[in-house]
């Protein structure tokens, strides 16, 4: 607003120093008086008057500047007295009056700017999550026991949840998983030719190609789609149940939210994640079989004798890590959303840190496996 | 934006929403004048809130024109909207405080975005908002999630009132809180008029709230706005009308405002 003006003037009355303030005090106008009024010398013990005749409006920061001088003044040992307030304004200034003093908020400030700070601040995490992980651990356990519990009763389990989530999880993930891993194949039996080349050996291109996709691609990516996919998809529905106090009502009702909420979706995990590996090895292998024929002219009956030689085990290594990985995906991914605190914001900082855990624990395991397989020599 | 009191200050002229085939507001008309408190009744579903949110922009119309301080907001440009922005205030149903975001720091979020101010006083002006709306001491530190509901209705409220507006829109206030503070709440909205002369355009169930603060009712039926004073409004004979006043709850609210305030010769003529 163009028109806004306010002032206010210093002049000395025989013993007293009075700060005349007239104009628009209003909060467009707030920054300026603000500045002018910390600038006022005020000798200490002089009596200060407040002459307000002048203001034409006035609004809840204008008078909050006014009472906050005289409070100041009155702290510092001055007198001070307000004189010619117009009587329309008299009842904004006993509201701000009445509303009293309130310190100004501290502004949150993370407290590990400092090194004891820094220093201090790698120990809460380092606890936070060695009791996150036993509070996972925890959940596991309740998980297991409901899942036991439920095996004696199976006719409780909703066989329309399980489909439903299948449905969700594994066919709506179809394609990209399908096209990631082709991508991969083709990437894989491209690169690979080209090195294998070096040293005549690029009639093992087929090989190389398949024993990485058998053994730890395909399941890797599937893994890693589908915990961006579906354990965060978990986690946010969840959470937000959560915070529509959804699984409050579920329990009053008498029903488990574990078994109604957690179970579906951990079967259907379970059964989508091999089944999608199947499509993911297959797709990986299509790729690099079309690469192979493309850039070294391998055919259809060399392509098959080249898969031949491959060691049988390596066809199931990653089929059997996927239901691994699948128990992994779901318990992290419902065990956040159950984490969720009454806020929108906790939906979305949870559904990120699941995805992360769940995709962390995968390879963390895939590595245990790695080392359990070269064990045992397969 | 000075004016006088008793001009219009909305002007809603021959509004139709519709959502889908179901028609909410069939030519509705409406004048809300400067420095009176407008309480918005209505049926759950009837459309009281649609047609908060039409008034201040955040629901395009079907047809009708809508005025906010002379002018159609939305045939404004950006700049001419941010200006009216500025002069009025929302208080959303839950509060709708940034839930990221710190008491003190979602009333300096206005502040922040109209005004370049020092932060110290930002941080003074945001303390003593949550004084005006009679939060305790140390509210500015707490962040939504950690306030009832009541709580985040006033800190809402202080939010709206971070720039000293001349409007304040209020969605349900006092819904969801506990007789006290809703009495509180409507003290808190009669101060705040009498001494900043501000408008008020209300929606509301509360019919505590009705009697004690609100100048004109307007009652949503048949798609269209009744509007009047209370007295007027209690000799309607529409059914619904009819049905809201003078049902136990309207008796009863209409009885203890009578009993407190000791209007008898105002209110000597509706049946109690």
């Amino acid at each position: 607003m163009a028109s806004v003006a306010a002032t206010l003037v210093e002049s000395d009355e025989p013993g007293a120093l009075v700060l005349a303030a007239a104009g628009e005090w209003l909060v467009a106008t707030a920054a300026e008086l603000d500045r002018r009024l910390r600038a006022v010398q005020v000798p200490g013990g002089k009596r200060v008057t407040i002459d307000l005749a002048g203001i034409d409006r006035l609004d809840t920061t204008g008078a909050w500047l006014l009472l906050r001088t005289e409070r100041d003044l009155t702290q510092r040992g001055n007198a001070v007295e307000m004189r010619n307030l117009q009587p329309s304004f008299e009842p904004l200034i006993d509201q701000v009056r009445a509303a009293g003093l309130i310190a100004p908020a501290r502004h949150p400030r993370p407290a590990y700017h400092t090194l004891a700070g820094f220093i201090a601040r790698i120990g809460e995490v380092t606890l936070a999550l060695g009791g996150r992980a036993y509070s996972i651990l925890g959940f596991f356990g309740v998980v297991s026991t409901t899942a036991l519990r439920l095996a004696r009763h199976p006719r409780r389990l909703s066989m329309t949840a399980i489909v439903a989530q299948m449905e969700q999880t594994g066919v709506n993930a179809l394609p990209i998983v399908g096209l990631l891993t082709f991508l991969i194949g083709v990437v894989i039996a491209y690169q690979g030719a080209d090195y294998l080349r070096v040293y005549g050996l690029e009639g093992y291109t087929v090989q190389l190609t398949a024993a990485s996709i058998l053994r730890e691609l395909g399941v890797l990516l599937t893994a890693i789609i589908l915990a961006g996919r579906s354990g965060s998809a978990f986690t946010a529905q969840i959470g937000t149940m959560r915070v529509n106090e959804e699984i409050d009502a579920m329990r009053t009702i008498g029903l488990d939210p574990v078994e109604v909420l957690v179970l579906p979706r951990l079967y259907a995990l379970m059964l989508t994640l091999p089944m999608l590996t199947l499509c993911a090895n297959f797709m990986g292998i299509f790729g690099g079989g079309l690469m192979a024929w493309a850039v070294l002219g391998i055919g259809i009956p060399e392509f098959l004798n080249h898969l031949s030689t491959i060691a049988s085990w390596s066809y199931w290594i990653g089929m059997i890590k996927s239901p691994f990985f699948a128990i992994i995906i779901a318990l992290i991914g419902c065990y956040e959303g159950f984490q969720v605190a009454r806020s929108a914001e906790s939906v979305g900082r949870l559904t990120t840190l699941s995805v992360v855990e769940a995709i962390f624990l995968v390879i963390v395991t895939d590595a245990g496996f790695s080392i359990f397989f070269s064990a045992l020599h397969i | 934006m000075p004016g006088q009191p008793g001009e219009p200050i909305i002007r809603v002229r021959g509004l139709v929403n519709r959502f889908g085939a179901e028609t909410i507001h069939d030519g509705l008309d409406l004048d809300v004048f400067r420095g009176e408190v407008l309480g918005v009744v209505g049926g759950s579903g009837s459309g009281k809130s649609v047609l908060l949110r039409t008034i201040i922009g955040l629901n395009r119309p079907v047809e009708g024109d809508v005025e906010v301080f002379g002018s159609n907001f939305r045939k404004m440009s950006d700049n001419d909207q941010r200006e009216i922005e500025q002069h009025w205030g929302v208080l959303f149903q839950d509060g709708a405080l940034f839930s990221s975001l710190t008491v003190a720091q979602n009333i300096e979020v206005p502040l922040k975005e109209y005004y370049d101010m020092p932060l110290r006083l930002m941080d003074e002006i945001a303390a003593f908002k949550v004084g005006i709306v009679g939060l305790p001491d140390g509210t500015g530190e707490k962040y939504p999630s950690q306030l009832s509901g009541g709580m985040r209705k006033r800190a809402g409220l202080a939010r709206a009132l971070a720039l000293d507006p001349e409007i304040v829109f209020l969605d349900e206030p006092t819904a969801g809180l506990d007789p006290i503070a809703a009495g509180e709440f409507d003290v808190l909205i009669r101060d705040l008029r009498s001494s900043l002369g501000l408008t008020v355009f209300m929606v509301t169930h509360d019919l505590d709230s009705l009697f004690a603060i609100c100048d004109r009712v307007a009652v949503l039926v048949d798609k269209k706005l009744r509007i009047g004073t209370l007295e007027q409004l209690l000799q309607d004979n529409h059914p619904w009308i009819h049905s809201y006043f003078h049902g136990p709850r309207g008796r009863a609210a209409l009885l203890s405002e009578t009993r407190h305030t000791g209007k008898e010769g105002m209110r000597a003529t509706a049946p109690v």
